[in-house]
């Protein structure tokens, strides 16, 4: 088996309150995983049943193909060989930088330790906080320290909470990607918890989405843009709006911006109403189209505006327009409909 | 938060003049417990109106306040359990002269102070308290002879800091001298069973369990400990016996409960009142047989414990050396390891 | 001119605002110097013969037991205060929940009555030796039986009593650490033995320590113990020199050199306090999940910690119920009832009185970075441990000083006499109190504003918060457990005083405590053990109190 983490219908209840609902997935190794949703999802919960902190009702937990969790069996925590960084770090603040790091590293030569710490060190940028205490620390300086405490052991599995909440924003993708190539770099298996999907798409091989104790979709982060599974995955990753529609054949929709031709499930029949989603990205500016829509609201991102646009018959879309071609509201521009990938739903 | 801030100021503030003195009344700092005083300070403020008010403590720490209350002091009366601190209250001025024919006729001289500053109210023995399982009277002589190596290990005695060894100490001074006392008190240190602990009940009581042979105790403990009525005490003080050391020498040595009126009273006559009761008949006999003790009027006859006891030879030396020497045998004492 | 800008320079070399806060802060404290100014002072005048003396013969006895009694107390004390506090905030176990509060009972006693407790049991003459006696028929040297009244048995009596400061202050400290701490060295391979050794512990270690000097400095202070039991320390040897010898000057010196035991003990705490300062390890608190223990690992912790609550309370209380019992007859008057409200009250607004004096220090202290006023604080905080004699003597000097001067200059002007105003009364006890008992309330408040992050009184500040109401309405609420507990500690600690009391107090006015040692000391044990009891009953329900304050004040609790 060359699965590092598998869970297996997983369930929790506290106190007749079901947090965790039949989740299954598996992760290999070296694989960054995402676990992605809202607050409340029940993302922290399984963080915490993977390593320990929690016993699932029902179901199993296996980390390199041990079991670890399941009702009649369980390893304690600190015998998983787990790694885990939690949100706000949570340094001992009683060591300094290199004591924080070497703390699980327990029944290793001197030599081993001082390389893994040298290791460590570099692959984090910690030169030059080797002797500082925590309270000395800036945030993301933390952060990394946290991190390669995490590391040092070479745990199984790293397991990442919210790891970018304490952050500056602006420093969040990037550290996201930083983090990324770190990760890759030591070559560990990491599962991380976020509601904020551009660190997902940053981090992640593949990304579950989660919503009330429930695993949406377990797939790439491309995957659940243009093949989103369910309407509510649809919803949550990237934007978009929905229209309605209905089924000409199995290859077509018509709706009220243009019939669409694509892949329809077999499930749907001709006839049949469905709800269509319209990415940004599928509305194309078009001084040549035919079809325009009034500009409502626009909203600046730099390289583009993202235009909230109302159709004639009142349809609200959105469309991700070069920001050199600034329209003011109230105007009308043209569009143009560009679907690469159908995406639909029952109604 | 603040209801409870202000009830507070409330009472204290009501505590603290609760505090303020009224007329007609006599203060007492006494070192003498008080219900070994309290019921006869009742008794004198019914028949004369006045009000007596009474705190209890150490003679020492008395002495210490006074002094530094100089003549603020609320203190019209000093009551102590032993002359030698009379006599140094009397020494840093604390005191002031008394005339009081009642007093002067009814204390014998030695009893009180020559300049009468002071005046001893009861009387007290210090004597040895032995095991007849274990010691022949016939062994016992008097004070010095406990040196003797035949004792090794056999006596208990308290602590060097209490006043009543401190006093004994000083007597033997007077009779001895210093350095052979303290040739003396080397020995009789060797001779202790035990580093000295407890009071002298706890002695009477190591006595009768065989920690150690004799003991130096004050008589009015044994005779405390007879008639207490409590199985335990009794049972231990039957194992014992008491014995009148020095009968064939100078005698046994006593010690007094006494007053004095504070040099700056401001009751002064009724201080001298209150002085003039405690020696009356009734007062005697009452304060006297409440403690086991023998009254200053040689008058007065002995009841119960203390009349099986029957007379005995007392050292006859004038108490107030017991104070001049006080001292002496503090620093004796210290160098003969006695702790 | 010069002389202004001189003063200024001055003032802002050491960062001494002149403000009205400061200025107060600076008087008050001085104010609760007096006393110890005073026995500093007496360091100036030399007296060679008695130090002479006293070197020969008793000095190294002094020396050598307080060393002794130190080392002894501390460690047990250590030992019974810890461990117990780690197995209760972290597990289940049978009746954890009643030890959880139960083990701090040994604190409502006095540790001279506990010591009176042991020894009329324990002793040679007690009813154990004797049923010994009675069962084997042997004699009193044929067996060998702990001598409860030596300098082994004062490490004891202390020990059993002074631990649940260690207790109380260490499990605060367990219970607040966030558990995410616990966890994360979890994650990294630590079983609960190691989590507590190399994590728990070392994050406790500031209040261990303060707990630590504490008690030592109480040992250091104690008397009424070590008197008893015949163990010539340094508060003996100050006793018998300043009456006994009656040389209040080599008295005072003693109790200057005693001070400097107490410095070091300061200067240890107070440095590793600062080395370590911490803010919390984590804002985010999860519910504290108490692990459940079983089999010989529950027994195992129900001993443990049940072995404090025999020794300190269980025993001395049950022999002290039997005494009273036989002597029940005759206590309950109305002479026992003033006592007892006597007591309460005194206990009561002293208690008080100190919390809001060390409020104020704390919270000037926390605003000021003048060295003149962390210095003063720290002098003021050493009051606890002189021992309440030499406090006495040191307070009655000065007050009846000042009484008799007033007396002079009213009767001068205005021809009348005041007579003892102050040193006649309460108040002077009071204050003898507060010198003596400032530094539990002035540490708890000190370390509990230290949790509190000053960006807290900046928000309050910038919404227009006054001083007092920053204190009243954001300090005093997170602060609650801390202040609850420091309010009790004074309380429980005038309860329990003896030897100011019985040298201040005023005419006609007695206290529990002073009543149980007259007694006690009258070999009395019967008669003292219902004023003994009073007292320990009226100090339990405040340690109940404190217990539940605890757990109740920790964030995320609930």
């Amino acid at each position: 088996m060359n699965n590092a983490i598998e869970i297996r219908e997983l369930s929790l209840s506290i106190e007749d309150r079901s947090i965790l609902n039949n989740i299954s997935f598996n992760l290999g190794e070296i694989d960054i995983a995402c676990l992605l949703g809202p607050s409340g999802c029940g993302k922290t919960s399984l963080l915490r049943c993977i390593a320990g902190f929690e016993k699932p009702n029902k179901g199993e937990v296996l980390i390199k193909g041990v079991i670890t969790s399941n009702p009649n069996h369980y390893i304690p925590v600190e015998e998983r060989n787990i790694g885990m960084v939690f949100q706000d770090y949570v340094l001992f603040p009683h060591m300094c930088v290199s004591e924080n790091i070497i703390f699980g590293l327990k029944n290793l030569q001197q030599k081993r330790i001082k390389q893994r710490l040298d290791e460590l060190i570099e692959l984090l940028d910690l030169g030059d906080q080797i002797n500082k205490f925590p309270h000395q620390l800036s945030g993301g300086q933390q952060q990394r320290v946290a991190l390669a405490r995490a590391m040092a052991p070479r745990p199984g599995v790293l397991l990442l909470d919210e790891p970018f909440a304490s952050l500056d924003i602006e420093l969040r993708e990037q550290l996201a990607h930083e983090l990324r190539s770190i990760l890759k770099q030591d070559g560990i298996t990491t599962i991380m918890v976020t509601h904020n999907q551009l660190e997902a798409f940053a981090m992640a091989d593949v990304i579950g989405v989660m919503r009330d104790g429930k695993l949406r979709q377990w797939d790439t982060a491309f995957n659940l843009y243009h093949i989103p599974k369910t309407l509510d995955v649809a919803d949550f990753v990237g934007e978009g709006v929905f229209i309605s529609g209905e089924v000409i054949n199995n290859k077509e929709v018509k709706t009220d911006i243009g019939n669409i031709k694509g892949y329809v499930p077999d499930n749907l029949t001709k006839g049949e109403k469905v709800r269509v989603l319209i990415r940004p990205d599928d509305i194309l500016h078009d001084d040549d189209s035919e079809i325009t829509a009034v500009v409502i609201s626009k909203a600046f991102r730099g390289a583009e505006f993202l235009y909230t646009l109302e159709m004639k018959n009142g349809l609200h879309v959105q469309s991700l327009v070069p920001s050199h071609h600034d329209h003011p509201i109230n105007e009308p521009i043209g569009i143009k409909l560009e679907i690469d990938h159908l995406v639909i739903f029952a109604d | 938060m603040n209801k409870i801030i202000k009830t507070a100021y409330i009472f204290i503030v009501f505590f603290i003049f609760q505090q303020l003195p009224s007329a007609a009344e006599v203060n007492i700092y006494s070192a003498r417990k008080e219900a070994l005083i309290k019921p006869l300070l009742v008794k004198f403020s019914e028949k004369t109106g006045i009000e007596v008010n009474l705190i209890t403590g150490k003679a020492d720490t008395f002495i210490k306040r006074l002094e530094i209350e100089g003549k603020n002091t609320p203190a019209d009366i000093l009551l102590t359990v032993d002359a030698a601190r009379l006599v140094r209250a009397k020494e840093k001025g604390l005191f002031q002269e008394i005339n009081s024919e009642v007093l002067n006729k009814t204390i014998p001289e030695r009893l009180r102070d020559i300049n009468n500053h002071w005046f001893g109210l009861s009387l007290r023995s210090r004597v040895i308290v032995f095991s007849p399982e274990r010691v022949e009277a016939e062994d016992l002589t008097d004070y010095m002879s406990l040196s003797d190596t035949k004792w090794r290990g056999r006596i208990c005695v308290r602590s060097s800091s209490n006043i009543y060894n401190q006093s004994l100490v000083a007597s033997m001074i007077v009779h001895y001298g210093i350095d052979e006392t303290e040739i003396w008190a080397k020995s009789l240190v060797k001779n202790f069973a035990r580093q000295p602990k407890g009071g002298d009940r706890d002695q009477i009581k190591a006595v009768a369990i065989g920690v150690c042979d004799i003991a130096l105790v004050n008589n009015y403990y044994l005779a405390g400990m007879l008639d207490s009525g409590q199985e335990d005490e009794v049972s231990f003080a039957m194992k014992t016996k008491l014995f009148w050391p020095g009968q064939d020498k100078y005698g046994a040595h006593i010690n007094i409960s006494g007053v004095g009126v504070t040099r700056h009273s401001k009751n002064k006559k009724r201080a001298i009142q209150l002085l003039e009761y405690l020696v009356t008949n009734e007062a005697q006999e009452w304060y006297s047989n409440v403690n086991y003790e023998y009254s200053v009027n040689p008058k007065i006859k002995n009841t119960g414990v203390l009349e099986r006891w029957g007379a005995f030879v007392s050292d006859n030396i004038n108490l107030s050396l017991l104070g001049k020497h006080n001292s002496d045998a503090v620093l004796l004492m210290d160098r003969a390891g006695w702790k | 001119m010069t002389f202004k800008k001189f003063s200024e320079s001055f003032y802002s070399k050491l960062n001494f605002k002149l403000s009205n806060f400061n200025l107060a802060l600076v008087l008050l404290s001085l104010f609760f110097c007096i006393p110890l100014i005073i026995i500093c002072g007496s360091l100036f005048f030399p007296a060679k013969d008695v130090w002479t003396h006293l070197f020969d013969t008793v000095l190294v006895d002094y020396i050598f037991n307080s060393f002794a009694l130190l080392i002894g107390v501390g460690f047990f004390s250590l030992i019974l205060g810890v461990i117990p506090a780690w197995l209760i905030s972290m597990y289940k176990f049978p009746m954890s929940r009643y030890l959880e509060w139960a083990i701090l009972l040994p604190m409502s006693m006095p540790a001279y009555i506990i010591a009176y407790s042991y020894t009329g049991a324990f002793d040679a003459a007690g009813p154990v030796q004797e049923t010994i006696r009675e069962l084997t028929g042997w004699g009193y040297h044929d067996y060998w039986f702990p001598e409860v009244r030596s300098l082994g048995g004062a490490m004891a009596m202390l020990s059993f009593v002074l631990y649940p400061y260690i207790y109380l202050l260490t499990r605060a400290s367990f219970t607040e650490q966030s558990v995410c701490v616990l966890e994360v060295s979890r994650t990294l391979g630590c079983n609960s033995v190691d989590a507590f050794r190399r994590v728990a512990l070392p994050l406790a270690r500031p209040a261990i320590i303060v707990g630590l000097s504490l008690v030592l400095m109480e040992t250091l202070a104690d008397y009424g113990t070590v008197q008893y039991f015949g163990v010539s320390a340094f508060t003996t040897g100050i006793f018998r020199t300043w009456f006994g010898m009656d040389n209040s000057l080599v008295a005072a010196q003693l109790s200057a050199v005693l001070l400097l035991f107490v410095a070091v003990f300061l200067y240890l705490e107070r440095r590793s306090r600062t080395q370590l300062a911490f803010h919390h390890t984590s804002s985010r608190y999860s519910p504290l999940l108490k692990q459940k223990l079983i089999g010989t690992h529950a027994f195992f912790a129900f001993v443990v910690c049940f072995i404090p609550l025999l020794l300190g309370f269980i025993i001395p209380a049950s022999f002290l119920f039997d005494w009273a019992i036989s002597a029940y007859s005759g206590v309950f008057n109305k002479d026992f009832y003033i006592l007892l409200l006597n007591t309460l009250m005194l206990a009561f607004v002293t208690a008080l009185l100190a919390l809001v004096v060390a409020l104020f220090l704390g919270y000037t202290n926390r605003n000021s970075y003048s060295f003149i006023n962390k210095f003063l604080v720290r002098f003021v905080s050493m009051g606890y441990a002189i021992p309440g004699t030499v406090i006495a003597v040191g307070v009655l000097i000065p007050f009846a000083w000042f009484d008799s001067r007033l007396d002079d200059f009213l009767k001068l002007h205005f021809n009348i006499s005041s007579g003892l105003l102050i040193s006649g009364t309460l108040f002077i006890l009071v204050f003898a109190y507060l010198v003596r008992f400032l530094t539990i309330p002035i540490n708890i408040v000190e370390a509990a504003l230290g949790k509190i992050k000053p960006e807290m009184d900046e928000i309050a500040k910038t919404n227009g918060l006054s001083h007092i109401n920053i204190v009243k309405r954001i300090h005093m609420p997170i602060m609650r457990g801390s202040l609850l507990t420091a309010l009790l500690l004074v309380f429980v600690d005038v309860l329990k005083e003896l030897p100011a009391t019985l040298i201040l107090r005023p005419f006609n006015f007695n206290t529990l405590a002073v009543r149980t040692f007259e007694l006690a000391n009258e070999e009395r044990l019967a008669d003292a053990a219902i004023p003994a009891l009073a007292i320990v009953l009226a100090g339990i329900i405040p340690v109940i109190m404190i217990s539940n304050s605890i757990s109740r004040s920790r964030p995320g609790y609930e």
